[in-house]
């Protein structure tokens, strides 16, 4: 990050607790715009609540949230409004089944930017070509492969024109063979300078993608730094076992 | 499928259970009379009609229908808001939670007929101005209203909580509101889950109109009583109970296409 520049995120001594379990036990991170973070750890080391604090989704017991130099875990900050500049892409896709398509896409746009319907569409419709789904606009949620599915939850975050995108286990719910699908279209984000936070378990992916790696375990970074460093020698001895666990389950 | 064999052993099952049952009721003492008092023709139709004293149960009926129409529509709605303010979260809203709750648990206990009785005879003796001098059809109305609403907003509520959170995340975290996310997303799933439900207790209220008739109002079942008791004949009751069957099974069809045109529509499309 060049000097001066305000980061896209920061979090500060972030902690959740659900119930009597503390999930998060303070979490420091900054994101600097353009900059593609993984998070990787395994499951139940908060990655996903960690992401979901970001969005104001999950709220937080101590610490602060900042996006863009403003404090958005401050009283009276409307979260609706801090919410339309992070999009956030979830493990099993959320989209809405009720709806076509392209009504999923243009609903946000819509309703909460106010954009009319001809603009919204039209928006909705650039992207799904870029995507390789416009044939797919007038399709239900239930009748697209998982894939698919989940790059029109990609594409509607995008429709916000997020400053930010939060991406959760984004292929965790999918078959191997539609895992590179959705992949490339991140990886054609990150070409594009969108600044994303993304948890993961696709160790390839977050080496291949990331500029910084991020490795939880219950509840802590453990160690971060580039996915070079990380993934051939990680310092910490936590990190050297979680990986070469995963060495042996072949997933690197 | 059922194989050849079968279809033969259920064709004899059905006749000889059939036969079986028409031998018992024409073998039975008094089928005659049954026959007479119940289904004679003549009086099927006039009770049907009306004579120059009795009222024909087929004009009463329309005030079954009427009384139905308007308290449906007025159901859904009031019904929605109730379940709606029932789930608003937050510390705010409590006493409009409390308001929600005690609606629901005092309408759903107790007898609608009890309810008709203290709003139709109970408000006039209060004298208020413009309340205190509605007709019977509208103290029915109200009555029948205030009573259904109560299970409506219950079966709205299951709805409303059958839609899994993480609809409502994924809507919020796209910038909508909470109202925005009720409205665009989880009650449109919610209500198509309860059109059957739905469906049930509006063939219950559709019956029980005819409860308004201790008010006084002439409904298909108070006129098949005039009928009954000044031609000592019950094919009335009959002319009456087919009127209402004839009503609901319409109804218990319409539902049905709603129901396959939502499930064709979100399978429809270009078939992968």
């Amino acid at each position: 990050m060049n000097a001066g520049e305000t980061p896209a995120l920061v979090l500060e001594g972030v902690r959740i607790s659900f119930g009597e379990t503390e999930v998060l036990k303070g979490i420091d991170l900054t994101v600097a715009p353009h900059e593609v973070v993984c998070l990787i750890g395994a499951s139940g080391s908060g990655k996903s609540t960690l992401l979901r604090c970001v969005n104001l989704i999950e709220p937080l017991n101590a610490g602060r949230v900042v996006v863009e130099g403003e404090e958005i875990t401050a009283r009276g900050v409307d979260e609706n409004r801090i919410r339309r500049r992070i999009g956030i892409v979830y493990q099993a896709f959320n989209l809405f089944p009720h709806m076509t398509v392209l009504r999923n896409i243009t609903l946000a746009p819509r309703e909460v930017l106010g954009m009319d319907r001809a603009e919204a569409e039209e928006q909705a419709l650039s992207l799904l070509e870029r995507f390789g789904l416009s044939d797919r606009r007038d399709e239900y949620p239930d009748r697209l492969s998982g894939g698919q599915q989940q790059r029109v939850a990609i594409v509607r975050a995008l429709a916000m024109r997020p400053h930010l995108l939060l991406l959760d286990e984004v292929t965790s719910a999918l078959d191997p063979e539609l895992v590179a699908e959705v992949l490339n279209v991140i990886r054609e984000l990150a070409d594009e300078g969108m600044t994303m936070l993304i948890a993961t378990h696709e160790m390839g992916f977050a080496r291949d993608i990331a500029d910084r790696v991020c490795f939880l375990e219950d509840g802590r970074i453990l160690e971060e730094g580039p996915p070079d460093r990380i993934f051939t020698s990680p310092e910490n001895p936590r990190t050297r076992r979680f990986l070469s666990r995963i060495i042996a389950a072949g997933r690197l | 499928m059922l194989g050849g064999r079968a279809v033969l052993v259920s064709s004899a099952s059905t006749v000889l259970f059939f036969a079986v049952i028409a031998v018992v009721v024409a073998l039975a003492p008094g089928s005659e009379l049954v026959a007479e008092r119940f289904f004679s023709p003549f009086h099927l139709w006039q009770s049907l009609v009306g004579t120059e004293s009795e009222p024909g149960i087929l004009k009463a009926f329309l005030l079954n229908v009427y009384m139905f129409a308007i308290s449906e529509v007025l159901i859904l709605i009031l019904a929605l808001i109730i379940a709606v303010v029932r789930q608003i979260p937050g510390p705010v809203f409590f006493p409009f939670r409390m308001v929600a709750v005690a609606y629901t648990d005092l309408f759903r206990g107790v007898p609608l007929i009890l309810i008709l009785y203290i709003i139709g005879f109970g408000v006039p003796g209060l004298g208020l101005t413009f309340f205190s001098y509605l007709s019977d059809i509208t103290y029915g109305i109200i009555a029948l209203v205030l009573v259904y609403s109560a299970y409506v907003a219950e079966v709205y509520r299951a709805g409303i909580e059958s839609v899994h959170e993480s609809q409502n995340a994924a809507a919020r975290s796209l910038g909508l509101s909470r109202w925005q996310s009720l409205r665009f997303v989880i009650l449109p799933q919610a209500v198509r889950r309860v059109i059957p439900p739905l469906l049930n207790d509006f063939i219950g209220l559709q019956k029980d109109t005819a409860l308004v008739s201790v008010l006084g109002s002439i409904e298909a079942a108070r006129a098949a009583q005039i009928y009954g008791a000044s031609q000592f004949n019950y094919a009335s009751y009959v002319v009456a109970a087919a009127l209402f069957i004839l009503i609901t099974i319409p109804l218990a069809r319409f539902t049905d296409r709603l129901i396959a045109r939502d499930k064709r529509r979100r399978e429809a499309g270009a078939l992968a």
